[in-house]
């Protein structure tokens, strides 16, 4: 288990005062308290994704206005209380991992869609509203926002900003940095900051590329305007099984190298092709080694086209099976078992470690044997998901929650997977964020100048460090975060 | 002024590191430059010495297979395009050629690409920004440190995203020596629908209509006093469209069926399509004096009409609208009073400006980008001490 700063007992004492504050500062709406401080309403506030971790908080506040966040920063900042901002409670690196004397910030009071422009084609929202709350926003009119989590449903933009979310479709489309245009920015002292704003790139440095993925390092968001794009025609899917991981991967470089950026395309090993089939009887070749889903977008012509000439490709290595869709319908079915995958993993084994790391996509036949080495010597079942195209690798590692030693080298496998990442010229999270689950793993990819550097710049913003204190960076050499005894 | 006396040009990443070690035990700030072809942007930096990555050269990797290049930051902008046009890839940013714009011939590195930030007209795409396509870089530091951030792949959120902070930093946080990006297939076929439109309105109205279809536009620009070399007088929206050849004539088709209502469209294809999209890429249209001042804005694209009709009622703008008519490029005479213009257009259409080319005189007395509200502006001087606390490297390029 990971190390927590010990919490200020000069905080802890005065907890009465501190929720009288927070209870001025954000009064009770009509949908809701302002300020939660029961021990039991604080439980569903003590983990996130990463759900092995646990620590209830000192109080939760739920802000309906950036002026309340900012009132809320502002004491926060003069009574030296850390703060733990909140979205959905989606991260699955424990991103949003309460500590004991801290005060969790939730934006799911600030859930209104404020402006709408096709014209210019973005949307201003507030950071409470959910991923997939953009879309159905502008879809009316043919268009989306890009980046698609697999959290889509629930988590926020708010959180998606503090983690650079990616999702399945950024080979074509670009990660959330590459989807926005500004921000409301709310400094740790309670100033509020207009970030960028309806245009292409403000002049000067680019806070908005630094603020998103920091991971609440830097300060909060209350207001994101995101660019929406025109929807292509229409996408459909093909399926296509190898005999070999290798032979898989090479056909990925083959489609990469002709030229075609497929909108998404997606890989999976022979236990998560089990898995998922078992799950959902979506017709996946169990005597495959390895399958790929890739997704092209265009008009019915312009798809039929780009779908001949990957299934031209494909078919030069050897495939088991290469099926097209014809219609939408079979394009789902041919995603279902990939959508259920979670769930799938999760009905072989109730716990598992989901992994994050990305590889060079030439490396993945020697990263893929070396975790199946890994599977054997720890004893646990291993079932790889992979982007391929932009080598974003999911491991999803089976293990028991009630045995704490299986945990524990669940834990350690997986620190080992990504240290392999990083070993073959990766790192160690694509898109989940380092949050505490791989604080301490942070000296594997960066040097101590480094790791000196970027904390520098968090003391920049938050120069007493209480601002999601303990994620992301390794507590070792802070006194500001002396680990509790 | 700019008194760059002294030129340093270390041949590899340990010269940067002990030449900046070296100027901070001197004191002496350094002018951070690979050839200099972009020396005339912002401010004039008041340094004693020139620092010049020039001298790391080369391509460190290239694995078309995996869309990924790296290369020291003194390698030339165009020997990058030519090894990718080799494997019928490209820079997805389609990053200007400034030469023309300045008047010179000083080739452009990666390194002062990066710096600049700059991206040309597929900025209006999907992930079509600069900034988003460094996937990684290697800088030395203020502190004569070398930092890495990033990678060599697509997806990487580990850390602090510290390539974002220097891409567009102009030198001022760290010396970048190698630079890994993110590539992009060479379109196999490309056209260009011109329409001729009433005005700068009935233009953004028409590079919506082309950028809210699904039809995947890639260049949107709108040049006011059109194109005599293909018979247009008047204002004229260009709209670009790229992707396999079999796929453009029906696309074109139905682009040209939803412009019809703003005015008679032109089909210009292949190489002169091509030739089109460089001179929007360059600012040619600008045809900006030696002595004019040139300046970019950036607001969003509808209120693109309304900041140009200021410029020139102002001081006679002559003009060139880009992503959607979102970038305003000016160009005019390098006055107090047109810079004053550009200022209030900018901040009236709640936009951004860059004073991109002009004389010292001018560029050293006024602002040359917008100004940061306090609480922003007292957090980039936390930055800016956190990646230079001697304040060594391009003093003054920035900010006064």
């Amino acid at each position: 288990m990971i190390d927590l700063p010990k919490p200020n007992p000069a905080v802890l004492a005065r907890r009465g005062e501190i929720l009288a504050a927070l209870h001025a500062l954000v009064p009770d709406g009509p949908f809701g308290q302002g300020v939660i401080g029961d021990p039991h309403r604080l439980r569903a506030y003590e983990t996130d994704g990463l759900s092995a971790y646990r620590q209830p908080p000192l109080a939760v506040v739920l802000p309906a206005t950036t002026e309340e966040v900012a009132a809320v920063l502002r004491y926060c900042h003069q009574n030296g209380i850390r703060v733990i901002p909140r979205g959905a409670g989606t991260s699955l690196s424990g991103g949003a991992l309460p500590l004991a004397d801290a005060v969790v910030v939730g934006m799911m009071r600030m859930n209104r869609i404020l402006e709408v422009n096709t014209a210019d084609r973005y949307a201003v929202v507030e950071a409470g509203v959910t991923n997939i709350g953009i879309t159905q926003a502008v879809s009316a009119e043919g268009f989306f926002y890009a980046p698609d989590p697999s959290s889509q449903l629930a988590c926020m933009i708010g959180g998606n900003v503090m983690m650079n979310s990616g999702g399945a479709h950024c080979l074509k489309y670009g990660v959330t940095a590459g989807n926005l245009l500004g921000v409301k920015f709310v400094t740790i002292e309670g100033e509020v900051v207009e970030i960028g704003g309806q245009y292409l790139d403000a002049a000067g440095y680019d806070w908005l590329g630094l603020i998103t993925g920091s991971e609440g390092q830097l300060g909060m968001v209350t207001e994101v305007t995101v660019r929406i794009l025109r929807a292509a025609e229409g996408a459909r899917a093909m399926l296509a099984a190898f005999r070999a991981n290798e032979v898989a991967g090479q056909a990925v470089d083959a489609i990469i190298a002709s030229g075609i950026i497929p909108v998404a395309l997606e890989f999976m090993d022979r236990p998560a092709i089990h898995a998922c089939e078992a799950f959902a009887q979506a017709g996946y070749p169990l005597d495959a080694e390895a399958m790929l889903i890739i997704e092209v977008e265009g008009s019915t012509e312009e798809q039929d086209t780009l779908l001949a000439r990957l299934k031209e490709i494909c078919a030069r290595f050897d495939p088991i099976s290469l099926r097209v869709a014809e219609t939408p319908e079979e394009s789902l079915a041919i995603w279902k078992g990939r959508k259920g995958a979670f769930g799938a993993v999760g009905r072989i084994s109730p716990d598992y470690l989901c992994m994050d790391g990305t590889i060079p996509t030439g490396e993945l036949p020697h990263v893929l044997r070396r975790i199946g080495e890994m599977s054997d010597s720890y004893g646990l079942l291993v079932a790889n998901i992979f982007h391929a195209g932009d080598g974003n690798l999911h491991p999803l590692i089976m293990f028991d929650a009630n045995d704490p030693e299986s945990f524990r080298k669940a834990e350690t496998f997986g620190a080992d997977i990504l240290k392999l990442c990083v070993e073959v010229g990766g790192c160690l999270t694509g898109e989940h964020g380092v949050g505490v689950e791989k604080r301490d793993l942070m000296p594997v990819q960066f040097t101590a100048a480094e790791l000196a550097q970027q904390r520098r710049i968090k003391s920049a913003f938050d120069p007493q460090w209480l601002l999601n204190p303990a994620k992301v960076f390794p507590l070792e050499g802070n006194p500001a975060l002396a680990p509790a005894a | 002024m700019s008194v760059a006396t002294e030129a340093l040009a270390p041949a590899d990443e340990a010269g940067i590191v002990e030449a900046v070690r070296e100027a901070a035990a001197s004191r002496t700030p350094l002018a951070i430059e690979g050839h200099g072809s972009k020396r005339g942007m912002l401010r004039p930096v008041q340094a004693g010495r020139t620092l010049s990555t020039a001298g790391l050269t080369g391509i460190t990797l290239h694995k078309p297979a995996e869309l990924v290049l790296s290369a020291r930051a003194g390698t030339p902008v165009a020997e990058i395009e030519a090894a990718l046009a080799r494997h019928n890839q490209m820079l997805a940013a389609e990053p200007p050629d400034f030469s023309v714009l300045s008047g010179h011939d000083r080739p452009a590195t990666l390194g002062g690409m990066v710096a600049a930030s700059l991206s040309g007209p597929r900025r209006i795409a999907a992930s079509g920004a600069l900034r988003d396509q460094v996937l990684g870089l290697r800088a030395v530091t203020g502190r004569a440190e070398v930092i890495r951030s990033g990678g060599r792949v697509h997806k990487n959120v580990t850390g602090l995203d510290l390539c974002k902070l220097l891409a567009g930093s102009h030198g001022t946080l760290g010396v970048l020596t190698e630079i890994t990006l993110k590539l992009a297939p060479r379109p196999e076929a490309g056209l260009t629908l011109a329409v001729g439109v009433a005005d700068l309105a009935a233009g953004v109205a028409a590079l919506s209509t082309g950028l809210g279809s699904p039809f995947g536009v890639t260049g949107a620009a709108l040049l006011p006093r059109g194109m005599a070399e293909l018979g247009l007088s008047g204002p004229t929206a260009l709209l670009r469209l790229e992707d396999m050849a079999q796929f453009l004539p029906h696309r074109a088709g139905r682009l040209r069926q939803d412009l019809a209502g703003f005015g008679a469209v032109t089909l210009v294809e292949g190489e002169a399509s091509q030739a089109l999209w460089r001179a929007v890429r360059d600012a040619r249209p600008l045809q900006a004096a030696p002595e004019d001042a040139v300046w970019r804005l950036s607001v969003k694209p509808s209120a693109g009409p309304a900041v140009a009709r200021r410029l020139e009622e102002a001081f006679g703008a002559r003009m060139l609208l880009d992503w959607g008519g979102g970038l305003v490029w000016a160009a005019g005479p390098a006055t107090d009073a047109a810079h004053a213009a550009v200022m209030a257009a900018a901040q009236a259409a709640g936009g951004t400006f860059l004073l991109f080319r002009a004389p010292d005189s001018l560029r050293s007395a006024v602002p040359v980008l917008p100004e940061e509200p306090p609480a922003l502006a007292g957090i980039a001087a936390r930055v800016k001490a956190a990646m230079d606390p001697e304040g060594l490297l391009n003093p003054g390029r920035l900010r006064g």
